[in-house]
This record gives structure tokens, C-alpha cells and sequence, in this order.
């Protein structure tokens, strides 16, 4: 079983959301690292650009895949973890930790409720564990 | 619920991460693909590929049969053992599987097979057999294989034969192979490494994994089995080539033998795609640009377009190589799309890598 830490929100495209301060973390999950193998590649949106929920914003490619990645909530893009581009594999290793993505300043604090809590990306991923 | 190996259990011990593989339950990796490539490329490496197909060919019709059925030629196997890779081709020249055929002994062959192709393949053989009166054609469902590879693969499974048995697999030359009882180990592989490919009945096999295992010899997916391979600049059936081309536009033309008298099932067709002038290349690609190249995508050359039959990301050379199908005398820089995006490339000599080094000359510096 993969480790879906209590305190973090989720996509079902298995992305997860810390909000702190209106500010919020994004990285993917362990179950998607997982599934996706060792990353070698990763596009992550611009600083300073703004998104709307449910954007595609980036990719992460594995030796064996490529995955699109979705910006869980709107807002401006404040921060972006420039380390992943040169080691991605950071994300394999530590996903709720150095490899969170990018920063998001939320536009509507109030989107955090359409996304899923820990117990429901759990049942989310149940099929695929 | 898919086939299982006899190193299954072995498999789930060992932390698989277990995929569907053309209906078999196969380790696509043992945690991390990246650390088992590189321990086939600096030390030793062992793969699972008892899912592939042996059949053993005897009689004393063996040697014309494959000598009509495969685009190689079986006469070129001389000494015991030794190991012959070829196509398997239909009327029109197209590759219906590619294989190894290993010569044991007068009358006696053994062909190994991919497994994604098995039913379409043994019903090849057979109805090729028809013309042929003192012909056995044996499944050997009760073999199973174990690729060991790496720098240090052959001194690592030496240690664990019997004494009399390790002088004589010492001295084994590049793909030739040795018999004991019912034990057949070659010195042939699928990664451009040095090592061996061991056949042994099934019930055997997971003892000497389990004594590779305690020697330190690493278990590799099929995930790293194919990053390896690409490197090598070797062709993976169903990519590179399937039964709509030839070898001769699919890098394969040196496993054809076309210059003499024999007449094989594709010949024709070859012959006739090389008198029209052969239109394509099959070439390496490395990427210049960031990202990851992938299987299908479309190469813009000054020539007019090309595909990629095999992408993947490079552990050796840390960044992304492919294998593809291009205009005849393509060179240089290429333009590959990828998600829209036109990504800078350079066509390059195969292989990439072979026994852990970077082929790459001047190509690949200039980023």
C-alpha cells in the first residue's frame, strides 16, 4: 500500500494539495510515483503564470511513461521547485516531501472542497493498488 | 489470473512489481528500473524470460527446413552450440518473429522464440513442416530461461557450477553455447552485455536463482531489459519491426543471407525490395532538446518524415535515445514532434552503448 498522509487533499489524477495560508503546495502522489516508475523528465507551469483548476499545467515522464499533470485549485503560480528539473527522480523518492512542484496564491479558498480528502483518494486507488 | 514462470514466488520474494506480459504475470522491476540497468551495465544482472518459447527442432530434414524457413542461414553454424539470430519471414518479406537458433548437435536444433507471437508462430513452423518427412518439432514448455548479464554476469554463475562443468563455460567464445544433461548455457544475451542465457527444466530453475541471488547477482524487470536493449541498438519484435517490413528497411539486412543459391520463404521479396532501391533507413536517434522520445513519434528530417519504432530515456547517457524509421540517407539533425513541440535530435550510429560505454563520438555534446 501506498501512503496517503491525513493532513493533504487530492485529484483523482493523483495529485496532492497542502493549504497553508491560502498558499497552496502541490506535488503527485506515492501511489503515482508508484505506478509511474523512476521519473526522468518534468515540465512544470512558469512562475508568475496563472492557472484555473483542473488545467493542464505540466508533465512528468518515467522511463515508461508520460503523464499529464493538473493544476488541483486556480490561482497564480508564486513558486516552482526548480530542482526537480534536474533531479526528478526526487519525486520518486520523497513525494510529499522535496518533490512537491509548484506553489499556487488561491484565488477561491473555497475550491479546496471539491477536491478529495485522504480517505476518498484512498478508495479512489484501491482498484489500482 | 495470467501464465506464471517457475520463478514466480521467486519473483513476489524478490519485491516484483508484476505486469501483464502477452498473457504472462512478468516483473516489470524490483523497485527501481534505473538501479537494475545500471547493475547490468557496471556489474551483474540476472532476467526471468522463461515466458519466451523454446522449441527443439530435430531429424535429419532440421537443417533444410530452417534453412527455408529462416532468412538467416542454419549452415553457418558449424560447431555445436553455437547460435545463429534471425528472421522469420513471410512471402512478402515481412517479419513474422525474430529469433535464436542454436545448433547442439547433427540433427538437432533449438529455436527460441518470442512469446507475444508464440501461436501465430509454432503454426508457421508446422505448416511449413508439411513438406518434410523426418522432421520432430518439440515444445519445450518444460524449459525455463534465466538471462544473467553484466561486466561481471559470467564469473558470478561459473562459481556456481560443478567443477568439471566450469572450465569449459570459461572457455566459451561469443554465442556459443554448451550442453550438461539437461542443462544448456550460452553466451548470448539481449542487453549488449557480456553474459550468459541458461535453459534448465523448470523445477530447477528457481534453486539457481535463489544461489544467483546469494552470489549477488541483481533480479532485472522487463522494464530494464528494454532500456538495455535499446542502448545496445538491438530490435524488439512488434517495434521495430513486424510483418508489414522487411528487415532490410528495420537495421537487420547483416541477419539475412541473400548472396547464394538458397531459396527461403521472403527471399523473393527481398531481393526485389533491393533492386527497386530500399527507401528507408533504420537509424539511432538522440535527443538534443529536453524531454523523452517516444514509440510512434513523428521525425521531420530534410528528407521528408520518419517514425519512431523505439523510445526511451538512456540511464548510461542520462538522456532520452530511439531507434528509428526514416528517409534513405537521412542524416544529421532532425526535428522529432512531441506534444506539439518540435524537439531538436541527431541521427547517430547504433548501438548507443555497448559493455557499459558510450558509443556516442562528437554527437551529443553539443547541447
Amino acid at each position: 500500500m501506498s501512503e496517503v498522509p491525513s493532513e493533504l487533499m487530492f485529484l483523482s489524477s493523483h495529485e496532492w494539495v497542502l493549504v497553508e495560508d491560502g498558499v497552496a503546495t502541490i506535488g503527485v502522489t506515492d501511489h503515482a510515483q508508484e505506478l509511474l516508475g523512476d521519473l526522468v523528465y518534468i515540465e512544470l507551469p512558469e512562475q508568475g503564470s496563472t492557472v484555473a483548476a483542473g488545467d493542464s499545467v505540466g508533465v512528468i515522464e518515467s522511463v515508461k511513461a508520460a503523464s499529464d499533470t493538473y493544476a488541483p485549485v486556480s490561482g497564480e503560480v508564486i513558486e516552482v521547485n526548480e530542482e526537480l528539473e534536474s533531479a526528478p527522480d526526487k519525486i520518486n523518492d520523497s513525494p510529499y516531501g522535496d518533490g512537491w512542484m509548484y506553489k499556487i496564491a488561491m484565488e477561491d479558498p473555497d475550491e479546496v472542497s471539491d477536491l478529495l480528502d485522504a480517505e476518498a483518494y484512498s478508495v479512489a486507488i484501491a482498484d489500482e493498488e | 489470473m495470467g501464465n506464471k514462470t517457475p520463478l514466480y514466488q521467486s519473483h513476489l520474494d524478490a519485491g516484483a512489481k508484476i505486469v501483464d506480459f502477452a498473457g504472462w504475470d512478468m516483473p516489470i522491476n524490483y523497485g527501481s528500473q534505473i538501479a537494475e540497468h545500471e547493475a547490468v551495465r557496471r556489474d551483474a544482472g540476472m532476467f526471468d524470460v522463461s515466458h519466451m518459447t523454446v522449441v527443439d527442432i530435430g531429424g535429419s530434414d532440421a537443417k533444410p527446413y530452417l534453412q527455408h524457413l529462416l532468412a538467416n542461414d542454419v549452415a553457418r553454424l558449424q560447431l555445436p552450440g553455437k547460435a545463429l539470430y534471425s528472421c522469420m519471414l513471410n512471402e512478402q518479406g515481412g517479419v513474422i518473429d525474430d529469433l535464436i537458433v542454436y545448433y547442439l548437435r547433427d540433427n538437432f536444433y533449438r529455436v527460441v522464440i518470442n512469446s507475444a507471437t508464440r501461436e501465430k508462430d509454432l503454426a508457421w513452423l508446422e505448416r511449413q513442416a508439411r513438406d518434410y518427412s523426418d522432421l520432430g518439432i518439440k515444445y519445450r514448455d518444460d524449459v525455463a530461461l534465466l538471462a544473467v548479464q553484466g561486466p561481471n554476469a559470467r564469473d558470478r554463475a561459473i562459481g556456481l557450477f560443478e567443477d568439471y562443468q566450469q572450465e569449459s563455460l570459461r572457455q566459451l567464445a561469443r554465442f556459443q553455447g554448451t550442453e550438461f544433461d539437461d542443462c544448456f548455457v550460452a553466451r548470448t544475451g539481449y542487453t549488449g552485455e557480456d553474459g550468459f542465457e541458461i535453459m534448465m527444466l523448470a523445477e530447477q530453475m528457481p534453486d539457481l536463482w535463489q544461489r544467483m541471488l546469494t552470489a549477488g547477482v541483481v533480479p532485472c524487470g522487463l522494464g530494464a531489459r528494454d532500456t538495455l536493449r535499446l542502448e545496445a541498438g538491438m530490435n524488439l519484435y512488434g517495434s521495430d519491426m513486424d510483418e508489414t517490413t522487411t528487415p532490410l528497411v528495420s537495421g537487420l539486412a547483416w541477419t539475412v543471407a541473400l548472396g547464394d543459391e538458397r531459396d527461403f520463404i521472403g527471399k523473393r521479396a527481398l531481393l526485389e525490395q533491393q533492386a527497386s532501391g530500399i527507401q528507408q533507413s533504420f537509424v539511432g536517434l538522440l535527443l538534443l532538446d529536453k524531454g523523452v522520445l517516444r514509440n510512434h513519434l513523428k521525425v521531420v528530417t530534410p528528407l521528408g518524415e520518419g517514425e519512431i519504432t523505439s523510445g526511451s530515456y538512456s540511464p548510461t547517457l542520462q538522456r532520452s535515445i530511439a531507434m528509428a524509421r526514416v528517409p534513405a540517407g537521412s542524416e544529421g539533425l532532425v526535428e522529432v514532434e512531441v506534444r506539439n513541440k518540435m524537439l531538436r535530435a541527431e541521427i547517430v550510429k547504433l548501438p548507443f552503448v555497448r559493455e557499459g560505454k558510450s558509443m556516442l563520438t562528437d554527437g551529443g555534446n553539443n547541447k
